[in-house]
């Protein structure tokens, strides 16, 4: 939907609607990614991509437990130079901001994997430092200031695209390591990835998941998320994009509220299905009105006052 | 609400207990057990079974019983195909689901074109839709005369003169693809609508012909799944998720994802690999 009052500059990617696709969530191919555009996301981000290709767990990645689900896919993708083909292509077909995912085992393969996503079009890079599954990436880097810190500064010189860096809530102080991760040359935080978690079946004594131990979306992660966003606004000046357990727009504007400038949506397109960035959109849209604002910037970081 | 708000009935993981384990042939075996929820299952739509500290798999719904009792035919393929063949009667399964579409019924003259394994759904799509067929055809082809399953449960339903068996080694039935006697048949007879499933390799065969002859098609489409919720992106198609969008496709969709129909999936990785 169009409207002055949703667009914003993200890091210097414009976006029509403060809503975005959170990685993960299909993103293998150009043509569901437009799915989602169809939707209403002002921007998408891709599944992590990697140097080579990998398969990930085996089965069960998913599972589903009160208000959320828990997943370990274990970062299946088909390598960076088989994705480059998937980049171009979006960028053909697709008229918002596309941001590539990147994960990488060394600071050298975030950089390598980010170079080749820029080059292959990508309007910006979120670096995957928080998936929390997978050993030796993900928040095995994101959960060490110092090794966060040369993975990001590495990344900014090999690239002159804007590097958003996603943050793990699986830390003493997600605050500490925004700061790290903005000291660093991080253009954007994204908060949060998913909680660290479990489920065990009773009956068989099993865990569920294939690898054990996954990550929990959805719903149930919303207020940690919401408090990350709090925290990390009080001590950082870059743009935070809030994520975990948003599906409506009153989600939507209690992360802008704590500070987020835009909002990124996954697990809730299962329920609610792509059309979910459309009225989470308008909802936002009929608040600011609603409440007398010109542009969602302004509601930014508006509960710090009180 | 808020709680509805992830909360997919059908995606909660309820274990059970395997009923009853028939062997239907050396490679084919038929798992019953009690669930609900997929007692309700209409034809088409599948499930995903848990084996235990093994893997999770998709697996067509092979019949329902309105006491609860749910069937599925398991062919001994891999790791966890063979796992669920070397379980006892009343030991632990887990079940999500149902999940899908499921083929629409419609009425008339009624085609099937089962191929393999293909078969499976399309045997209790045949128990549901016979009453409302005006006449309904049923063909059927495998590699060997072993790898027919159920072929004696098809001609008891269908009766035998409208079953079409057919081997690619000629052991049993007619020696050809189940798709050729597809196409000698539609070159005598309009039909109204044909139900496919089998190897895609056939199915594009099959769409050919049901565009030729100007005939109504759905197929179901198998690829790797893994949440089935419509999520992860692993079964994508074109633009169709087949766990969310399909697994039932109709001609029109069919020729939209041409490009990929019966030409490539998606591997673990998430590379397209060429059938």
């Amino acid at each position: 939907m169009k409207s002055n009052r949703l667009t914003l500059n993200l890091a210097g990617l414009k976006l029509a609607n403060p809503t975005m696709l959170a990685s993960g969530i299909l993103g293998y191919s150009a043509e569901t990614l437009e799915g989602i555009v169809a939707g209403g996301a002002g921007a998408v981000v891709t599944k992590s991509v990697g140097l080579k290709p990998r398969a990930g767990y085996a089965n069960p990645t998913v599972v589903q437990v009160e208000c959320g689900l828990i997943n370990a896919m274990g970062l299946p993708n088909p390598g960076i130079d088989e994705f480059v083909k998937e980049i171009r292509q979006a960028k053909k077909v697709l008229n918002v901001p596309l941001v590539v995912s990147v994960y990488g085992f060394s600071e050298e393969e975030y950089a390598a994997v980010s170079k080749k996503a820029a080059d292959a079009g990508a309007d910006a890079l979120e670096l995957n430092v928080s998936c929390p599954h997978v050993k030796e990436t993900g928040s095995e880097i994101g959960q060490k200031p110092e090794t966060l810190s040369k993975v990001i500064k590495k990344v900014k010189a090999a690239i002159d695209k804007p590097v958003f860096v996603k943050l793990s809530p699986n830390v003493t102080s997600i605050a500490d390591i925004a700061e790290t991760a903005a000291k660093a040359g991080a253009d954007a935080l994204t908060a949060i990835n998913t909680v660290k978690a479990m489920a065990i079946d009773p009956e068989t004594s099993m865990p569920i998941l294939g690898n054990k131990l996954g990550g929990l979306s959805g719903s149930a992660i919303k207020p940690i998320a919401a408090r990350c966003v709090y925290d990390i606004y009080e001590r950082v000046k870059v743009p935070i994009i809030g994520c975990g357990g948003i599906a409506n727009w009153r989600d939507a504007i209690e992360f802008f509220l704590a500070g987020a400038s835009a909002v990124q949506i996954g697990t809730a397109i299962a329920t609610k299905g792509s059309s979910v960035f459309r009225a989470v959109s308008r909802g936002i849209d009929a608040y600011l009105k609603r409440k007398g604002f010109k542009n969602v910037g302004e509601i930014v970081g508006l509960s710090h006052r009180c | 609400m808020r709680l509805l708000d992830y909360h997919i009935v059908a995606n909660k993981l309820r274990t059970t207990q395997i009923q009853n384990i028939k062997t239907e042939t050396s490679t084919v075996k038929t798992f019953t057990f009690k669930d609900e929820l997929c007692a309700k299952a209409k034809p088409g739509q599948f499930l995903m079974l848990w084996v235990p500290g093994v893997d999770e798999i998709p697996l067509s719904i092979l019949d329902v019983q309105k006491d609860g009792t749910v069937a599925v035919a398991v062919k001994r393929v891999g790791e966890a195909t063979g796992a669920l063949h070397n379980k006892q009667t009343g030991e632990i399964i887990g079940i999500r689901g149902p999940f899908g579409n499921g083929f629409t019924m419609k009425k008339g003259k009624v085609l099937i074109v089962a191929g393999g394994t293909g078969v499976f759904p399309l045997l209790f799509l045949s128990r549901k839709i016979k009453p409302k067929t005006a006449r309904l055809i049923f063909i059927i082809g495998a590699k060997t005369r072993e790898d027919l399953f159920f072929l004696d449960e098809i001609e008891r339903l269908c009766g035998r003169e409208n079953v079409v068996a057919s081997t690619e080694d000629g052991s049993y039935g007619i020696k050809c693809l189940a798709s050729e006697s597809l196409e000698l048949l539609l070159c005598k007879e309009r039909f109204d609508v044909i139900y496919t499933c089998g190897p895609e390799l056939m199915m594009r065969k099959v769409l050919d012909s049901a565009e030729k002859y100007g005939t109504a098609l759905e197929a179901s489409l198998e690829r790797l799944m893994r949440c089935a919720i419509g999520l992860c992106g692993s079964c994508v198609v074109g633009k169709y998720r087949v766990c969310r969008d399909g697994p039932v496709f109709n001609g029109q969709q069919l020729i939209e994802v041409r490009a990929e129909f019966g030409k490539s999936k998606r591997d673990f990785d998430g590379r397209k690999i060429p059938f």
